[in-house]
């Protein structure tokens, strides 16, 4: 069993190899490829949420914008549905099944247009009505399932808090009846109460619209809430595939372990008796990543080998990737 | 114990004078913190966590202006104190830090000029002694190479080391008291995860007292001993860690707990706080919090709680309490707070 193939289940998305760089410049006439995603592969099943969790600069969000096609992949495949995304018409088909939700429920709704506008603007671009009639019911169904109230689709974004922007942005996501959504981040601009609401709505649309998902966040606690299956990346690479509760509990990879320990608590008992993994320094720059393993760096258990090679991303147990040398020394 | 607290806070009232009315952001706010203790202050964003900070520390907007209470820093009145008695409390007395490391410091002054600058305003140093007090501080705060990283600027850092060189700025005058405005909000979890233990251990080396203000129920729980909870200006609920979050009495905290995620909760539903914050402008006669509350009566749209002793430990403004306890007498009314119910 390879990372991108599964016997039982079907894949919605398969990415091979996915490597997307962006030239920096660093001189005058001088300019130096970021590997923002160096040589990533995984599937997303169909119906399931995948997690993708690191810090910052790690390259999560550039892995959801890329099998998006909203990056020009450097190298590498996206299959969507069984079909390899190529050509200009294949990407413009991929945007009508697969849609993105963003972070940031301030900067990604235009603050000119109203919010039947906002949410409509998908259904316009792929011409996904025959008249003005079906477009309004449309939106106001799509309203109406994310929990606004539809007298509310001739005011402008701003007149809305902040956890109803993210549902018009979610409402706008949904408009093309997509099976792939990528959320990026959705809810960690929001408050703590209004947070929750926002998870339940993503669970109950999955439920009932059949959604795929893949969950980018950096707050663990809501990843481990939400996802199947959780991915961990460090600078570019994917370090860690695994079951939401196996890489929780049981993770390998000493940065997983570490990332897994720093997640505060919320339980004094718990908190002050958690050993904490302490990583020392801060992540290094992804233009001068180390050889090798990129975590070589900071991680304890580092040796020769591990600034001599990449390590494979390899099946350590049932359905559970890592990519260390020394994983069976851990 | 008899002796005055460290700080002192009584009934402290907080407007912003908009156009559009007066927001009451701070609504009597009552609290004392002892050398030493760690306080957190939770709430959410408009809770007025934050305007009960700026207060002490009198950093507010043009708009906001202290209406009423009390404040003691060590027995000394600093509401009304003026300007020239507040310029020896900050960074003295009280320092804070922000949020966004990014934006607290200058881009165009190196490291050692801001640092060196702070401490010469506070102190009788002169240029080279602020410079070796300088090159102390960043050290304590783990900054490796300190004398070649004071020649560096802002850009040069990473956001896990401004926040350290922001710590090391308002630690160098050695105040009685810390206020930490979601200092580690900005960060990634490794590193949020190195600032607090950098917090902890330089608090239990300088003995000084820290108010925590964050969102983050994770870190409260790591690093509070105390906790107020905070909605629309007013505390609901006060007491120390376990107390609150073991057993909380006031149905916006017993909210917010059910509301974070945790590994028991995955694959299941949480249970959210339905509708969204008050808006300030527009406060309610009654509980500010019993438009959004499940389990509201009566009494609570009608009339606000006043606080009430769960224990020695704990204080919580709910009318729920009155109706579970009253009965079996093992709720006494906060008398010294004047007690709202009869």
């Amino acid at each position: 069993m390879s990372v991108t193939s599964d016997k039982n289940q079907q894949p919605l998305v398969d990415v091979l190899h996915l490597k997307q760089y962006f030239d920096i410049n660093v001189g005058a006439f001088k300019s130096k490829p970021l590997k923002a995603v160096d040589d990533v592969s995984f599937s997303i099943r169909k119906g399931e949420t995948l997690g993708l969790v690191g810090e910052s600069g790690c390259g999560k969000t550039t892995v959801g914008r890329s099998i998006l096609h909203l990056y020009r992949p450097t190298a590498g495949e996206v299959v969507f549905n069984g079909s390899l995304i190529k050509s200009k018409n294949d990407i413009n088909e991929l945007r009508k099944k697969a849609t993105m939700v963003f972070q940031d429920p301030y900067s990604s709704l235009n603050p000119r247009m109203t919010v039947s506008d906002i949410i409509g603007e998908p259904l316009d671009i792929h011409k996904m009505y025959t008249n003005r009639q079906e477009r309004s019911e449309r939106i106001l169904e799509l309203m109406d399932r994310v929990g606004l109230n539809s007298e509310h689709a001739s005011r402008y974004a701003h007149e809305f808090s902040g956890g109803q922007r993210q549902r018009i942005g979610i409402a706008r996501a949904l408009a093309l009846k997509p099976e792939f959504i990528v959320c990026d981040e959705p809810v960690s601009a929001l408050d703590v109460s209004i947070q929750a609401q926002v998870i339940n709505m993503f669970v109950e649309l999955q439920e009932q619209l059949a959604l795929t998902y893949l969950f980018i966040a950096h707050d663990i606690l809501v990843v481990r809430h939400i996802s199947d299956r959780i991915a961990v990346m460090y600078l570019g690479k994917m370090v860690e595939l695994a079951n939401a509760a196996e890489i929780y509990e049981h993770p390998f990879h000493p940065y997983t372990r570490s990332l897994m320990s720093a997640v505060p608590q919320p339980d004094p008992k718990v908190a002050r008796a958690n050993k904490r993994i302490a990583l020392t320094g801060d992540i290094p720059s992804p233009l001068n990543a180390p050889s090798g393993c990129p975590f070589r760096t900071r991680c304890s258990y580092a040796t020769e080998h591990c600034a001599e090679s990449m390590p494979e991303f390899n099946e350590v147990s049932s359905g559970h990737f890592v990519a260390c040398h020394r994983v069976n020394e851990l | 114990m008899s002796t005055e607290p460290l700080l002192k806070v009584t009934d402290l009232h907080t407007s912003f004078f908009t156009p559009a009315g007066e927001v009451r952001a701070v609504n009597g706010v009552s609290f004392n913190l002892e050398r030493g203790k760690v306080l957190g202050i939770v709430g959410e964003s408009g809770s007025g966590k934050s305007v009960t900070a700026y207060s002490l520390m009198q950093i507010l907007a043009s708009t906001g202006k202290i209406v009423s209470g009390s404040i003691k820093l060590g027995g000394q009145e600093l509401v009304n104190a003026g300007e020239s008695v507040m310029k020896t409390v900050r960074g003295n007395k009280i320092s804070i830090i922000f949020q966004d490391p990014m934006t607290s410091l200058n881009p165009t002054y190196t490291i050692g000029h801001q640092l060196i600058e702070a401490i010469r305003l506070h102190t009788d140093r002169n240029k080279k002694q602020a410079w070796d007090r300088s090159v102390e501080m960043l050290r304590l705060v783990n900054v490796n190479e300190p004398e070649k990283r004071m020649k560096q600027y802002p850009y040069e850092f990473s956001g896990g080391m401004r926040q350290r060189v922001m710590i090391a700025m308002a630690l160098a005058c050695e105040p009685d008291i810390l206020i930490a405005d979601e200092p580690t909000t900005a960060l990634d979890v490794t590193i949020q995860a190195q600032i607090l233990e950098l917090m902890k251990s330089i608090q239990e080396e300088l003995g000084m007292a820290i108010i925590m203000i964050t969102h983050d129920l994770g870190v409260v729980a790591q690093m509070c001993d105390e906790v107020i909870v905070m909605y629309a200006g007013s505390i609901c609920e006060q007491g120390t860690a376990e107390e609150i979050f073991y057993n909380p009495k006031h149905e916006y905290t017993k909210g917010l707990m059910r509301s974070i995620p945790t590994a028991d909760t995955a694959g299941s539903k949480l249970k959210p706080i339905t509708g969204t914050p008050i808006d300030l402008l527009n406060m309610p006669e009654g509980c500010p919090f019993a438009p959004r509350c499940d389990n509201a009566m009566k009494v609570c749209i009608k009339e606000r709680c006043e606080r009430m002793v769960i224990n020695e430990d704990h204080m919580a403004s709910c009318w729920m309490n009155v109706k579970d306890g009253v009965e079996n007498g093992a709720i006494v009314i906060d008398v010294a707070k004047g007690g709202g119910a009869e």
